[in-house]
């Protein structure tokens, strides 16, 4: 045989065997977004899962934010959706979620592990689905720029101190140091109700219907509205946009022109990366009101889809991503908060974590046990973005000048009304 | 390096003889066609292909838009939305007053509409006028002139989406602009937080945008005015202003009617330029309707296709009534 019959040879065997491989393995799509550096985080673990099953190759498509509450809604209404996702929106993706039970070896150690979370991914009136896992939980909370403070010889307020104790010694740090925002609120209705509920606002009737406006939320809503009239906010974040576009102030945080920055613990690791020692930042607990001192809980899950036509080989790779030590892996190198309950219990050691990352994760992990239950019910509540949406659309309106607050309660009022209405319409 | 004459003729010879075996392929099927339908349908046998393609992306959408409007609930495929009739057209025009957008059940379409009417308004009588003084400044015999063409033509080829990024890093609290004013010893001016600021800003960026396109247009009507026109003028001294106002601009005129009419339909559909400046804000001072169709279909949590439908039809019969104008006005000058 000669040189050139030997290569052919091989040639075939070797497309045969690529054909025959490709045959065998299932291939499993994931949409993805990130606000850090999760999306290598889970790239590299899910080569780790592909060499050790050789059958399952997965697709990780990594997208932006607004493709996931955007874009997916439409793709899974179409059916068209990938095998899993990463949502935030849990109750608006919960009816295209697959249920995992049937599909999962241990489902005793989902329910144990993820229960309380399972209910804010289920549809309403299911008690028993296990559609994913958190893949963070996030907690609402400030960050301080403690240089700032330290410049302007202000001692930063303690522990229990109110929003209004709060306002007055940022605006106090801000005049002193020319920073142009003493205080900074992502324009998002999870920031907002951390406040509101905190200054009493209880959401809900007997019934268990929205019932958003009483006296807790208008003071808040006074609150946050005098603040801008004042100084304390500045409009660019709350009064800048129309409608309910996210706004947050990550750049001005980074670049010392915020005193205090009303945020959440995913932020932890973008700050540690991208501030580094430029000056010295801390997450601090929640501003109390006459309510309590409550933040407002949140996440993001990844959720298996049903319209998935290999559930078996979602459910494997769900399995091997929800495991105790990929879990556990996956949160320290991310700098998130665990959504497990038995990593919660043990503690996690962020181990690439900086001294004031790991100082700020402390912070927003002892957060958890002082969550209002408002806030749990807010979170699990599967129409809660219409109220969040609402909520900044409206207020935000009265922060312009455009409206009056009172005019802002009556829209949000009516907009919430609408939106369940046109939702419930079958 | 040019390739050898040779080889061109021999490539030239290849490709003639490609093009006749093509044709041949062809002919046959076209000469059958020909005999069955006549000569005179054979147009629309031409036509067809554009014509399945229009209807399928065209058409097509057109009417299942029309059919969503009629429907209501958050279901995508229409079979499975429920009938609604004009309840969603009722609640678009649900107003007390149209003049008071606030007065409406659904304020923020006629916010919307509202913005869009101003900012039309103010873009084209702006756009028409600095595209007209600029076509006669560069149709005269000015130096750089070829330079100063393609300097007004170039923020055409941008998208409009680095356009308004460009602009945002020059408007914003700490931008070029900014940057400006405190160095001359003046204040900031937060652009984006003032209603009439981001509307100015708005328009302004849009005519720097699109101005050297209708510019284009124009020119090329000047271009086309006779010399011996002006000549004449001259030898009676007319005044260059009265040259102007008796040959330029009644000459002009179909051109005018043209950029008009372009620079208002686009003014109508105005949307990812504005949306990427402003946002829609501060509040919704400048929201556009194509903004508004966008955010109720897409951005909220129930996204609502019927009504966003609904106030797309709206649009759409406005932008009819648009075309039917440039068509009777172009119709009436060439009659």
């Amino acid at each position: 045989m000669t040189m050139r019959a030997w290569v052919s040879a091989l040639a075939v065997v070797t497309g045969l065997l690529a054909v025959d491989v490709a045959q065998a393995q299932t291939t499993v799509r994931m949409s993805w977004y990130s606000d850090g550096n999760e999306g290598e985080v889970i790239a590299d673990l899910l080569k780790r899962f592909e060499a050790q099953n050789t059958d399952i190759k997965i697709v990780l498509d990594q997208v932006p934010y607004k493709a996931i509450t955007e874009n997916l809604p439409v793709q899974l209404a179409s059916g068209q959706g990938p095998d899993i996702a990463r949502v935030v929106d849990l109750g608006g993706i919960a009816r295209y979620a697959l249920d995992l039970r049937p599909y999962l070896k241990d489902a005793a150690y989902w329910d144990a592990n993820f229960g309380p979370f399972l209910e804010w991914m289920r549809p309403q009136g299911d008690t028993n689905s296990i559609p994913g896992f958190m893949t963070q939980l996030t907690v609402t909370g400030p960050f301080v720029n403690k240089t700032l403070f330290e410049q302007a010889g202000i001692a930063l307020p303690g522990a229990k101190a109110t929003w209004e104790d709060w306002a007055k010694a940022t605006k106090d740090v801000a005049a002193k140091v020319q920073a142009p925002f003493p205080i900074a609120m992502d324009r998002s209705g999870h920031r907002f109700f951390g406040l509101a509920i905190s200054e009493g606002a209880k959401l809900f009737d007997a019934k268990g219907e929205p019932a958003v406006i009483d006296d807790g939320f208008k003071r808040a809503a006074q609150l946050v509205y005098d603040w801008h009239k004042s100084g304390i906010m500045a409009k660019e974040l709350w009064g800048s946009v129309s409608g309910a576009a996210y706004r947050g102030a990550n750049d001005e945080f980074k670049n010392a022109q915020v005193v205090m920055y009303m945020s959440g613990s995913w932020q932890i690791a973008q700050f540690d990366k991208t501030v580094g020692n430029a000056f010295d930042w801390v997450a601090v607990p929640t501003p109390c009101g006459p309510a309590g001192c409550t933040a407002m809980p949140g996440g993001a899950g990844l959720v298996a889809i049903k319209t998935t036509k290999n559930p078996a080989a979602v459910a494997r790779v769900m399995e091997y991503l929800a495991s105790e030590p990929v879990l556990s892996e996956f949160y320290s190198r991310s700098l998130f908060v665990p959504g497990h309950i038995g990593i919660a219990a043990k503690g996690l050691d962020y181990k690439d974590a900086s001294p004031l990352a790991k100082a700020s994760l402390k912070v927003f992990s002892d957060q958890v046990a002082g969550l209002s239950p408002v806030a749990y019910k807010l979170q699990g509540y599967a129409n809660n973005r219409i109220i969040f949406n609402a909520v900044i659309s409206r207020v935000g309106q009265a922060i312009s000048g455009e409206t009056t607050l009172d005019e802002a309660y009556k829209r949000v009022a009516s907009d919430i009304e609408q939106q369940i209405a046109e939702r419930n319409k079958k | 390096m040019t390739p050898p004459l040779s080889l061109r003729r021999s490539a030239a010879r290849w490709l003639g003889l490609f093009v006749a075996a093509l044709m041949r392929l062809v002919d046959w099927p076209m000469r059958w066609l020909q005999r069955l339908l006549g000569e005179r349908r054979m147009a629309y046998v031409f036509l067809l292909p554009n014509l399945v393609f229009f209807s399928l992306f065209v058409f097509l959408p057109l009417i299942i838009n029309v059919v969503f409007s009629v429907t209501g609930g958050t279901a995508l495929f229409p079979s499975e939305r429920p009938y609604v009739g004009g309840g969603q057209y009722a609640y678009l025009f649900d107003c007390d007053s149209f003049l008071d957008p606030g007065s409406c059940r659904e304020d923020h379409f006629w916010r919307g509409v509202a913005n869009t009417l101003r900012f039309t308004t103010f873009q084209v009588v702006a756009m028409v006028l600095f595209s007209l003084v600029t076509a006669v400044v560069l149709n005269m015999r000015i130096r750089g002139r070829g330079f100063f063409r393609a300097v007004y033509f170039f923020p055409v080829l941008l998208s409009p989406v680095v356009v308004a990024l460009i602009w945002k890093w020059i408007l914003q609290r700490d931008g070029l602009l900014n940057a400006g004013l405190t160095a001359l010893g003046g204040q900031k001016i937060l652009f984006f937080i003032d209603p009439g600021w981001a509307m100015f800003w708005a328009v302004f960026v849009s005519i720097w945008a699109h101005m050297g396109f209708y510019t284009l247009i124009l020119l090329a009507g000047l271009q086309a005015i006779p010399a011996d026109l002006y000549e004449a003028a001259e030898m009676d001294a007319t005044p260059r202003w009265r040259a102007f106002w008796r040959i330029t601009l009644p000459l002009l005129w179909p051109n005018l009617i043209v950029v008009i009419v372009l620079a208002l339909i686009r003014g109508v559909q105005t949307f990812d330029e504005v949306f990427v400046l402003t946002g829609g804000g501060p509040g919704t001072a400048t929201l556009m309707v194509v903004q508004y169709i966008y955010e109720t279909a897409f951005s909220n949590q129930v996204q609502n296709f019927g009504l966003a439908a609904a106030a797309s039809v709206v649009l759409g019969i406005v932008l009819f009534g648009l075309t039917l104008a440039q068509l009777a006005a172009s119709r009436r000058r060439s009659a």
